[in-house]
């Protein structure tokens, strides 16, 4: 039994929208599979709700004339997984998706509930991140876009303002085409489960070499992060056992795992190295170089 | 013919269509929801209790707290009661407490008129504590100037034996000798139902109790003792059950309902725990800390075991010290040709409340032995497969620890026969060179015996009343209760079997109700099969008789040429011919004027004998050493159990029981902060049971021995097949990585912590 106060059905973002500004204790409910868990646990902030899943307009894939891909920030992780364009020009999106909960969650969790949560192990985070997506985000006064790098500002935080709904995500050509990529999710069992390190990568070669790679990881900061670090270190280097161990070896630079009961410190340590390693190969291999 | 063959269970329609009906799937006007007030610290002492915000609360009808519980402490394992009271089990529990034992103990509960208003008006009762130092470690519970957790102090019980000759001698023969200290730990049963009974009160004066319990007549008695209420006036209700495991034979919140009900002018109360409560605050398993020697000659001869173990029964005995006695007792019927040494202890702690859970100690018992051996045989440079026949016991043994002969002792025969199935000396030889680089590959056996229930520690009363209705069928009516294992199903085939009636035709009522349901202790010990079983049988040949002996007198023709086939009376010699149906017999029996009556008949019998069952698992692993994850490639299990009622009710008990194991192997440990008695992970996120997709294919075979002392020639089935599964991982892990786990589970972050001692990253 869940300790809902009020609920409304909208019919559009923009009804959302303005709802949102005349009631300062409402909030948005999607798919709901991060808010029932809230509401489950007694707390008190989301007692009226606001119900945004279904829309239409949130709902819509697409490729636009100039090559970016658009998805809407209502889509379930199983469209996301099933959608054409996305598994021809972007599957790594596809790839982390299918890491997500199991399929009954996938049915109704969203790609825009993912990272409006602000978790700091949301499967979908790294591989937006190392695609730089961008975000459309809407209210009151008119629409702003924000990469996602700049979205997320601590666990549990990201940058929206109450009234703030999350329309779109934007992957721009030029950062998903003649890129390989690989997502790898780092749990305690094959599902349902949330990652203990999660990284992707995407990575654009130039015969032998690498001309650009980008790395990010989540559980592995306060915030998803990418490392920069690594990434410059990467420019420009043959692709070879010993240059990958040494980027690899980069990536803590950018990074400071947490020491918790769930998982030492040294042991997340030794998983981000492993998975660098892996996961920046993996990608090196799907842009076309057989190692 | 009915015993032998797969036939369709008799729930399995009602289970997957939705329509079996569980404690929570009745309507009853009026129900009320209780919820408890837990403590937030685990060792301390209620100062002061304010209930008068929550009071205030709209919907609130009731709270209830220490102060208003009857003081008689009272037992709530599920166990028959003892006529001797020196072998009682420990009263150690007031449904409301004013001392506080773990983090989440029930101080005081609300009733309201839901669920929700409960929860938030037991937030607001203001509790103030006096807290003590959380005792979490032995060495902090066993600390000479340690707080006494309960009055009587922190050891539970205690005992040692030394059976099949001496350790000093034993120990001048042995040419090897060799030690290890092994751990398992605490896991929780995470059955699907969480706990959960309603109560309420009929005709003034009886007292009705819905639950999902393994153990309806143990409740009734366990609910007298607690709330001092006449128990020819309480009746225990046991609709379908979703899993147990052990949890359920406990008596947890029975209790507290029948004293909510009877408080409140017998208004119906229920509680229904979340699974945050189900973990920590209902039973898990005991961890055990084991210190184990062995020695053995060069040529691989088993000389001796000596295990000391230490059992954490938690804040409260429960089952007790009876875990570590059934547990050890097992190493004898494996290995009977040893010298066996076994020191036992069980203390309290301030964690979550140990119980019954699948195996009963076993698991952890052989877990220790089975890690042993195999550090044995390595040590030795024997191959731990071989090491094993030569050791394990053969029929006609006779076991050291109770002198009782093993007539039916297949392990040899699951070990030969499942070194074929495995192709065990392919895999090795294919292995030999899969011992370095990032991927290391490794083979583990490892075995195990059980028991077919619990005597003599405890009477093995069954009970079957067998009833030939006017169309013809039969009804089974039985104590022993179907928790999802296939009772039932089995019950039916066997009075099917021995009366010759068909299959479709014998319909068990699955509810129990201790008003009607003839008296049995309930599902534990996996006693149901053999111990029920025969008195199923009993009851089926002499209501089989009581069908021919009317036919006689219907039909006029001698019983003795007579015999029953599917839904008709025959001859013997011609079977095509029909006599009678036994429609016609039965409408005759009830209806005629001048003669017969109900046809039935009705057993209640003791076993008196305990057969030991057997198998073993064989696994290969790979291993991920940078990743510290494991992988099983292939896991078999290989049991004498006896004949077999249904081949594939009893595949279905294999696969549970492994996937049960692989869990305490590789994924699951209930944490608990070593300072603060804090418990950590009691949900299903953060406690990592694995999912189906995270179980490899998981194969069984059964090596089918005859045993004499029961009815079917059946043995144990129900909690055997999670014994061995985790210590042939253990060991195929040692064999692939050349690293030796010593304490459960094997999961990525403990293995990180070994392979890094090894060097391995
Ligand atoms: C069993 C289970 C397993 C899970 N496994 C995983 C997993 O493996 N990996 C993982 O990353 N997550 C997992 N999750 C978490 C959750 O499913 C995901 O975070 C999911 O993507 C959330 O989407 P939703 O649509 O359900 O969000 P909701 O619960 O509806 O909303 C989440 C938050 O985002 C806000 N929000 C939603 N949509 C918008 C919008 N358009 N604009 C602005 N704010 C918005 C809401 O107000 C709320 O604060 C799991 C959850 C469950 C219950």
């Amino acid at each position: 039994m869940f300790n809902i106060e009020k609920y409304s059905k909208v019919k559009s973002v923009s009804e959302a929208v303005s709802l949102l500004e005349k009631n300062p204790r409402a909030r948005l409910i999607a798919g709901g599979t991060d808010v029932l868990i809230r509401l489950r646990e007694g707390e008190e902030d989301y007692t009226e709700l606001i119900d945004i899943h279904d829309l239409a307009e949130l709902m819509d894939i697409q490729k636009r004339e100039n090559g970016d891909i658009s998805m809407g920030a209502g889509v379930t992780f199983s469209q996301v997984m099933e959608n054409a364009i996305i598994k021809e020009s972007i599957p790594v999106i596809a790839q982390a998706a299918g890491t997500i909960g199991g399929p009954q969650v996938r049915n109704v969790a969203t790609i825009g509930g993912n990272i409006c949560n602000g978790a700091i192990s949301a499967d979908s985070a790294a591989a937006l991140f190392v695609l730089d997506a961008v975000l459309e985000i809407e209210r009151v006064n008119g629409a702003r876009e924000l990469p996602v790098r700049e979205f997320y500002l601590g666990p549990g935080r990201v940058a929206l303002e109450h009234g703030d709904v999350l329309k779109a995500i934007i992957v721009k050509q030029e950062n998903y085409a003649g890129y390989g990529a690989n997502y790898y999710k780092y749990a305690m069992r094959n599902a349902m489960d949330i990652a203990t390190i999660g990284c992707a990568a995407t990575c654009k070669l130039d015969g032998e070499v690498i001309e650009e790679l980008k790395i990010a990881f989540t559980v592995a900061a306060p915030k998803p992060m990418r490392a920069q670090t690594a990434e410059d270190g990467a420019r420009g280097k043959r692709v070879t056992d010993e240059n990958i161990e040494k980027i690899a070896a980069l990536v803590m630079e950018d990074l400071n795992p947490r020491d918790s009961w769930r998982a030492s410190k040294n042991f997340r340590l030794q998983v981000i190295r492993i998975l660098a390693k892996r996961v920046i190969t993996a990608a090196i291999e799907d842009a076309g170089v057989q190692r | 013919m009915s015993v032998g063959i797969a036939v369709e269970r008799k729930d399995a329609l009602a289970k997957v269509s939705g329509r079996a009906k569980f404690t929570e799937d009745f309507s009853v006007k009026g129900l009320k929801h209780a919820v408890y007030v837990r403590s937030t610290i685990a060792h301390g002492r209620v100062i002061k209790i304010d209930t008068q915000k929550a009071r205030e609360i709209e919907g609130v009808r009731a709270i209830f707290t220490y102060e208003d519980v009857p003081k008689n402490l009272f037992a709530t394992a599920g166990h028959p009661y003892a006529i001797d009271r020196a072998a009682a089990d420990v009263a150690d529990r007031l449904m409301l407490t004013q001392d506080i034992r773990l983090e989440g103990d029930e101080i005081a509960i609300v009733v309201a008129d839901t669920e929700l208003i409960a929860h938030r008006a037991a937030a607001q009762v203001e509790v103030e504590y006096e807290p003590y130092a959380a005792l979490v470690t032995p060495e902090a519970i066993l600390a000479p100037d340690a707080r006494k957790i309960h009055p009587g102090g922190n050891v539970v019980g205690a005992h040692s034996y030394e059976v099949g000759g001496e350790i000093k001698t034993a120990e001048k023969e042995a040419e090897i000798v060799l030690e290890g200290e092994y751990s398992t730990a605490m896991v929780q049963h995470c059955h699907l139902e969480n706990h959960i009974a309603y109560a309420y009160m009929e005709d003034g004066d009886n007292i009705i109790i819905v639950s999902s319990t393994q153990i309806p007549h143990i409740s009734r008695r366990i609910v007298s003792e607690a709330i001092n209420f006449p128990l020819g006036n309480i009746k225990v209700v046991k609709p379908f059950i979703g899993g147990g495991f052990g949890a359920k034979q406990d008596v947890i919140i029975e209790p507290i309902v029948a004293f909510l009900t009877m408080k409140m002018n017998g208004t119906p109360v229920q509680l229904n725990l979340s699974r945050e409560e189900t973990i920590a605050t209902t039973r898990t398993r005991h961890p055990f800390y084991g210190k184990a020697k062995g020695g053995m000659t060069r040529e691989g001869e088993l000389k001796f075991l000596d295990l000391d173990v230490v059992s954490v029964t938690g804040a409260y005995a429960s089952h007790g010290h009876s875990i570590a006695i059934a547990g050890g007792s097992k190493t004898c019927t494996m290995y009977p040709r040893a010298v066996i040494r076994y020191n036992a202890k069980t203390i309290y702690a301030n964690m979550p409340c140990a119980g019954a859970m699948r195996a009963y100690g076993t698991p952890q018992v052989v877990f220790i032995t089975e890690c042993l051996m195999e550090d044995m045989a390595r040590k030795a440079g024997i191959d731990p497969l071989d090491f094993r026949i030569k050791n394990v016991g053969l029929p006609g043994d006779t076991n050291p620890y109770n002198k009782q002969k093993i007539l039916t002792h297949g392990l040899q025969e699951c070990l030969i026969k499942g070194r074929e199935l495995f192709d065990w000396d392919g895999k090795k030889a294919a292995y030999v060179d899969k011992k370095t680089g990032v991927i290391r590959s490794g083979i583990g056996v490892a075995c195990f015996s059980y028991a077919s229930g619990t005597y003599p520690g405890n009477v093995e009363i069954a009970s079957c009343r067998l009833i030939l209705n006017p169309d013809g069928s039969v009804h089974v009516h039985v104590g022993a209760t179907e928790i999802g294992q296939g009772s039932d199903t089995a019950f039916a085939q066997m009075a099917a079997e021995t009366t010759g009636i068909n299959y479709a035709d014998v319909k068990v009522i699955s509810t129990q109700d201790t008003d009607y349901t003839p008296f049995d202790t309930g599902a534990y010990a996996s006693r149901q099969t053999y111990v029920n079983g025969q008195a199923v049988y009993k009851a089926a040949v002499e209501l089989r008789e009581k069908i021919l002996s009317y036919a006689e007198k219907v039909t006029g023709q001698a019983k003795e040429a007579l015999t029953i086939a599917g839904d008709r009376v025959v001859y013997h010699a011609q079977p095509e011919t029909m006599l009678i149906t036994l429609r016609d017999l039965a409408t005759d029996s009830y209806y005629h004027k001048n003669r017969g009556g109900q046809i039935t008949s009705e057993v209640s019998f003791k076993t008196q004998t305990n057969a030991p069952s057997f198998g073993c698992t064989f696994v290969a692993v790979d291993v991920d050493i940078e990743l510290c994850k494991v992988t099983i490639k292939q896991i078999i299990n290989v049991h004498d159990s006896g004949k077999i009622i249904n081949p594939m009710t009893a595949k279905g008990q294999v696969h549970g029981g492994m996937f049960m194991s692989i869990g305490a192997a590789l994924f699951e440990e209930l944490l608990v902060d070593e300072t603060s008695g804090r418990i950590y992970n009691n949900n299903l996120l953060d406690y990592k049971f694995p999912t189906i997709t995270d179980m490899p294919d998981l194969d069984c075979a059964f090596v089918e021995t005859d045993e004499p002392t029961s009815s079917y020639g059946v043995k144990s089935l129900g909690e055997p097949p999670t014994i061995s599964p985790a210590p042939a991982i253990r060991n195929a892990i040692l064999d692939a990585t050349g690293v030796a786990p010593d304490r459960l589970p094997m999961s990525p972050k403990n293995l990180f912590e070994q392979f890094k001692q090894a060097g391995l990253i």
